[in-house]
């Protein structure tokens, strides 16, 4: 049985290899001092002590991947600036809000430390001038313990001018945005920072890694990214590489929602845990609660593909789960039980992503809307046949081909491969449809049932239409 | 009335320094004038567009885009609801629902003594203590009918508010660089150079 701690709400131990979460156990895991006493710091005195080069090669070679939701190796991200043009800019990614995933809120809220040693870390390493922090506007509890932290580190000489007495000098600016989920895409999140609205940015030609904050070469990392640098600097490569696999090393934190057991945050063995031990595992979610039957789960935040019990014994392996129809994403699985109003439930990401929309690209804006207000009326009863059809068309004006999605042996059907093909800049319209496409592919009969309820005068005392479902809209 | 106070003024300054063009300093500074306030004025928004070198048009630009900012004033609490997915299929309708009629609002409105405003959230990460909100951006979770009830006694008796400040203050704790510390913000045009830990490794 695994462990809680009631200071990390959410948070749950296990007996497997923590990189990110060792200090998770300790009440005070925020505090420098607490910090210290439990190898802080090391890895960037480790990595201090060797040119800069040297320690992008070991990131490079101990195949970091990023957290944020792409899975981009961070080594290769770092060497693709530019050589000649300076400065270059860190700008860390703590927008966290991907409908079913929190792991950055809590490794800045419990080891705010980690996450600036990390900072520092790619800083030396890819020769980064200055470092924005920017965290999400609604995470009151993270914005104040990072700048608790960082105001000792800054007092202790971590950050800021000659850190430990080296020549290496930078300064950690913690900035908070302000709600807009689109900012967590890295070119938006580069817009936000200038002062402006958070719309992305038109790429390519020019990534952020070219052309950036201000014009200049950027690196835009995710918050958990950062997170596991201290640790490969202290144990080196090959102690980083022997947990997990040759193309997914190391660890990964994930957030399992909805409806199992005992939902939490578990930091995972990337590569070979499958989403059956996660749902299923007794070190995990210990199963479906009330001992129901699974009918669905989101596996990578709310803008994957829809998984079924086919595809439970899949790992978190990217290479294995784009092929089957979705993508891994930002480390989410939300798991919904058989008594699940499928449509009301594709609804609530639907409207999510409807509404986030930035209003930048014209299919994601129009189409995002008319997707939810499609949606809507059916779950509403007041939906056609022709309704259907209309999802399927509106969706193709954003993801024009074949979307992806996953086998399903009762239905014969055979997967579609991630990722799409896409008529806006970011994710954010073709998220709005994945859901509707999911659901509507998986779970057609839920809909067509559905559309012939249409609310007509009750002709008995009490009319059934419309009433409150435990995932109806209103 | 609603320009930023000489306190603030102050704060406004050093964190407009850390950074290398002055406009990137906007939303921090509107969270001040939101601090200050409970919310942003229109005064306020020409002051910081003096103090960054932008029209008030383009402050009010940016600040529209953000959800968090708000431009007439709310109740003293706001009361945001996580409506997406993990939280509705843990009952987060219902819970806003029950909300409606506690308060006496629907979701967008405020009470009449100003105590409360209640909301539809989005996604506020905390996706596995479903249903969740938060006052203030203050969580609470796994909260039920009757803990919601609870709640709004308390904030109503005056029981949380060390917890939860008035809407408007986010953290409590703020960066503050002292100058012997800091490397300071260089505009990138004066900057042509690799910096200087590149040329090998740091002199420790």
């Amino acid at each position: 049985m695994s462990t809680t701690y009631s200071h990390a709400p959410g948070f749950v131990a296990g007996d497997r290899p923590k990189i990110v979460t060792s200090r998770f156990e300790f009440a005070d895991s925020f505090t420098l001092e607490r910090y210290l006493a439990t190898n802080g710091y090391k890895g960037l005195r480790a990595a201090l002590s060797r040119p800069a080069n040297e320690i992008h090669d070991d990131v490079k070679s101990a195949t970091v991947l990023g957290r944020g939701g792409a899975g981009f190796p961070a080594g290769t991200k770092w060497g693709l600036t530019p050589q000649q043009v300076w400065p270059k800019y860190l700008v860390v990614n703590g927008d966290e809000s991907e409908p079913g995933t929190y792991k950055d809120r809590l490794l800045m809220e419990r080891d705010p430390h980690q996450l600036i040693e990390g900072c520092l870390i790619a800083c030396y390493a890819a020769g980064l001038s200055q470092c924005f922090l920017y965290i999400r506007g609604e995470m009151a509890l993270a914005q104040e313990r990072v700048a608790a932290a960082l105001n000792e580190a800054y007092a202790a000489g971590y950050v800021g001018k000659n850190i430990l007495g080296s020549n290496f000098s930078v300064d950690i600016i913690l900035h908070w945005g302000a709600g807009a989920y689109v900012v967590g895409e890295e070119t938006a999140l580069i817009e936000s920072l200038e002062g402006n609205r958070g719309m992305p940015r038109l790429k390519p030609p020019f990534f952020p890694a070219v052309n950036g904050l201000y014009g200049q070469p950027t690196i835009v990392n995710n918050v958990e990214t950062l997170a596991n640098l201290p640790w490969l600097l202290c144990n080196g490569v090959a102690a980083y590489t022997a947990v997990g696999t040759k193309t997914s090393p190391g660890t990964r934190m994930v957030a399992v929602s909805g409806h199992v057991k005992r939902p939490g945050v578990f930091e995972i063995i990337n590569g070979t845990t499958t989403f059956r031990d996660l749902i299923f595992g007794e070190e995990f979610c210990g199963g479906i609660r009330d001992d129901k039957q699974l009918k669905a789960f989101v596996p990578g935040g709310g803008s994957a593909p829809w998984f079924t019990a086919d595809q439970l014994d899949l790992p978190f392996e990217a290479s294995q789960v784009g092929p089957a129809g979705s993508m891994l994403g930002s480390g989410a699985v939300i798991v919904m039980d058989e008594t699940t109003d499928i449509p009301a439930a594709a609804l609530t990401l639907t409207h999510f992503y409807a509404h986030e929309s930035c209003g930048k690209c014209t299919p994601c804006r129009e189409g995002g809307t008319w997707l939810e207000r499609i949606l809507r009326r059916i779950v509403d009863g007041d939906g056609t046949d022709a309704d259907l059809q209309q999802l399927l068309e509106v969706g193709a004006m954003i993801c024009p081909g074949d979307f992806p999605h996953a086998a399903n042996a009762q239905l014969g059907l055979t997967a579609v491969p991630f990722p799409y093909k896409m008529t806006t800049i970011c994710f954010v319209g073709p998220s709005a449809f994945a859901p509707v496409h999911s659901a509507l592919t998986l779970f057609r009969s839920e809909f067509e049932s559905r559309v012939t309820k249409r609310v007509t005068i009750p002709v008995t005392a009490v009319s059934t239409a419309k009433t409150v479902t435990s995932v109806g809209a209103h | 009335m609603s320009r930023l106070t000489d306190k603030n003024l102050v704060i406004a300054k050093e964190i407009i320094a850390r950074y290398p063009r002055q406009k990137s300093a906007l939303i921090p500074l509107l969270h001040l004038a939101q601090e200050q306030s409970g919310y942003i004025s229109r005064e306020a928004m020409v002051h910081l567009g003096e103090l960054v070198g932008v029209t008030s048009a383009e402050v009010y630009g940016t600040a529209t885009f953000y959800e968090m900012f708000r431009f007439e004033p709310i109740g003293k609490y706001l009361v945001n609801i996580c409506g997406t997915m993990s939280c509705a299929l843990m009952g987060a309708h219902e819970l806003m629902h029950h909300a409606e009629k506690r308060l006496g609002v629907k979701a967008g409105g405020t009470t009449q003594d100003g105590m409360f405003t209640l909301a539809h959230a989005e996604c506020q990460a905390a996706c596995t203590e479903a249903p969740c909100l938060q006052v203030n951006y203050r969580y609470r979770l796994r909260v039920s009918t009757a803990d919601l009830d609870n709640l709004i006694d308390d904030l109503e008796a005056g029981k949380l508010s060390e917890e939860i400040p008035a809407h408007g203050v986010l953290a409590k704790v703020r960066q503050h660089i002292a100058p012997d510390r800091g490397v300071g913000a260089v505009s990138p045009e004066l900057v042509d150079q690799a910096p200087a830990w590149l040329n090998g490794k740091a002199a420790l």
